[in-house]
């Protein structure tokens, strides 16, 4: 009877592992293969699971739609490319910088207001982004800075740099404080010591930080959205645009979707391992 | 005598270094974020409607006051509440289901372990198109899948029944949202000490007994913590979805509180009544997010 009831478990174990499989592939296989279909495959009924003719001509078409008078002699998809490429790497500078900074001063060094400070950073979680997104219309405005990559790299850098601070923190506590100590005997500054010695040293802490900062800035939609328009349009937006405009046009949508998700896609899995320590040792939701 | 650089950089006592690292991101995260969040406070206790601005100025609470008896802002807290509680519940279910699962050994666990980040890592904007298009009345994938294995007689339009709307909507929140739990939840399975559950094997206890005895105490924190931060994001950070997917629709039966806010707000231009909706909305979610904040802020800091 042992034997009976370790090849039902065994098989019970394999039905649960292609379900698995099936259910976190499909929906995103579905996005593949509708990106390399043509218009009437696609629509025809019964639905057929391969594409009888596959293509590149949705890929094509978002370089050239005809659009370039409009949009600074590109496409508008390449313009939105480009314009999410800038913002993401330098929202991802300016987050790196600030906050392996301040994630070294709140874990390291006592002062007044570290506490508050962290505080302060904590309750970025509980601000809802709706109710941010009104007043910071305002205050783009003022300042002249809506429809512009410097407006919304200034948001995400906002939204994210609690993230990186509450990751490198974690890092931070690890280092044993005697290695940081031995520096200070040799002579070295505490920002010497903290360049040379504890950054090295919290590698995986950066890579991780730096991948979250990539993905949340590439990712984020509503605050795109509803700050910018022509010019400074990122990819999600024009994606959004593709399904919720007249004409929905859900090849283009397919093909410009497989490319937006490809970098997030890609780093999430090359550098999984960073990802799960940062989510496990910051508790944060990414 | 050492070189001595310029700038922040020769600051070497820890009160002044503290301060002068801290002090820019402070100034960041105070300028645009919580200083907004004050500004919406006041707003929300202005008239402000671009459409007539003859009538804009000081109202106290009147906004708070019309708030509560506007049936279609207490429709979007039902259909809220009922989106978010039913996300979470599944998310953390099928989360911790399929975590056992992948903690067992079989072929090619490594591989699917991988992929498993996925749907964590797709831009959310690409989450909602592709769900839209795989519920597509005429010719979706959920459709065509349905027909085919028999499920379905004829195709079924989704998103225009009330109640299959808010069920595929939350089908496509909780497909991006679980594998968050699961991440989080094996990490927690390698906690798990082999040699308990074998002896407990050994001992006689079942498969069930074994989850509820031994596994589920260890995992509980940070399945309680999972819980948490999925309830806080779900309310806080599901726009698009819905407003590519329905659109609040159809008859407002998917109509929640971002979505409310942003048609007042954007389409209906009453930024002091919006804004209102917002700080309300916000005020209800101190209890979850005050609740997360001690219990990280315990665990790391004291």
């Amino acid at each position: 009877m042992p034997a009976f009831r370790r090849t039902v478990s065994g098989a019970l174990l394999a039905i649960g592992v292609i379900a698995i499989a099936v259910w976190v592939l499909a929906p995103y296989a579905w996005l593949i293969v509708s990106s390399i279909s043509t218009k009437i495959d696609l629509l025809s009924v019964p639905l057929r699971w391969i594409p009888p003719h596959p293509t590149l001509d949705n890929y094509r078409s978002l370089f050239d739609d005809g659009q370039s008078a409009l949009s600074q002699g590109m496409s508008f998809f390449s313009r939105s490319l480009l314009n999410s490429i800038e913002i993401t790497f330098s929202s991802m500078a300016a987050c790196m910088f600030f906050g392996v900074f301040t994630a070294y001063a709140v874990a390291r060094l006592s002062f007044p207001g570290r506490k508050a400070s962290l505080l302060l950073l904590m309750s970025s979680y509980m601000m809802p982004p709706i109710a941010i997104v009104i007043p910071g219309y305002f205050i783009l405005k003022h300042l002249g800075l809506l429809d512009t990559q410097v407006g919304l790299i200034l948001v995400d850098v906002t939204f994210i740099l609690p993230l990186v601070v509450w990751i490198m923190r974690g890092f931070f506590l690890s280092i044993p404080l005697e290695l940081e100590e031995a520096a200070r005997i040799d002579g070295s500054s505490r920002l010497g010591a903290l360049l040379r010695i504890i950054l090295p040293l919290s590698a995986p802490g950066l890579v991780s930080a730096a991948v979250f900062c990539f993905i949340a800035s590439w990712n984020e939609y509503l605050y795109a959205f509803l700050y910018t328009s022509m010019q400074a349009r990122t990819l999600p937006v024009l994606i959004g645009e593709f399904t919720t405009k007249v004409g929905t046009d859900y090849l283009r949508m397919a093909a410009a979707g497989v490319v937006a998700s490809l970098p997030p896609v890609a780093l999430a899995l090359v550098f999984q391992r960073f990802l799960i320590r940062g989510l496990t040792e910051g508790a944060v939701k990414g | 005598m050492r070189l001595r650089s310029p700038g922040f950089l020769t600051i070497d006592e820890p009160r002044r270094l503290g301060i002068t690292l801290v002090l820019p991101s402070m100034i960041i995260v105070f300028g645009f974020l919580l200083f907004p969040f004050c500004y919406s406070l006041v707003l929300s206790l202005l008239n402000y409607d671009l459409a007539r601005p003859q009538d804009n100025g000081f109202v106290g609470l009147r906004n708070y006051g019309r708030l509560l008896q506007d049936r279609y802002f207490l429709n979007a807290v039902v259909q809220t509440a009922v989106f978010s509680s039913v996300s979470v519940v599944l998310e953390i279910l099928l989360g911790v289901g399929i975590a056992l699962v992948m903690n067992r050994d079989f072929p090619g666990r490594s591989l699917l372990r991988a992929l498993i980040i996925i749907p964590w890592a797709l831009p959310s904007i690409v989450n909602a198109s592709m769900w839209s298009w795989i519920l597509n009345a005429n010719y979706g994938a959920l459709n065509a899948l349905l027909t085919q294995v028999g499920l379905l007689h004829a195709y079924k339009p989704w998103i225009a029944e009330p109640g299959w709307a808010m069920a595929t909507l939350i089908l496509a929140n909780v497909w991006k949202e679980t594998p968050f739990t699961v991440i989080l939840v094996l990490a927690a399975l390698q906690g798990v000490p082999k040699e308990l559950r074998e002896a407990a094997v050994v001992d006689g206890a079942g498969a069930v007994r074994r989850f509820f005895a031994i596994t589920l105490p260890m995992i509980a924190q940070i399945v309680m913590i999972c819980a948490l931060l999925q309830m806080i994001w779900s309310l806080l950070h599901t726009f698009e979805l819905v407003y590519v997917v329905t659109r609040g629709g159809p008859f407002n039966s998917t109509d929640i509180i971002p979505m409310r806010i942003y048609w007042q707000t954007f389409k209906g231009l009453r930024f002091g009544y919006g804004a209102a909706m917002a700080y309300l909305a916000a005020l209800a979610l101190l209890v979850p997010s005050l609740f997360y904040i001690r219990s990280a802020y315990r665990a790391t800091v004291e």
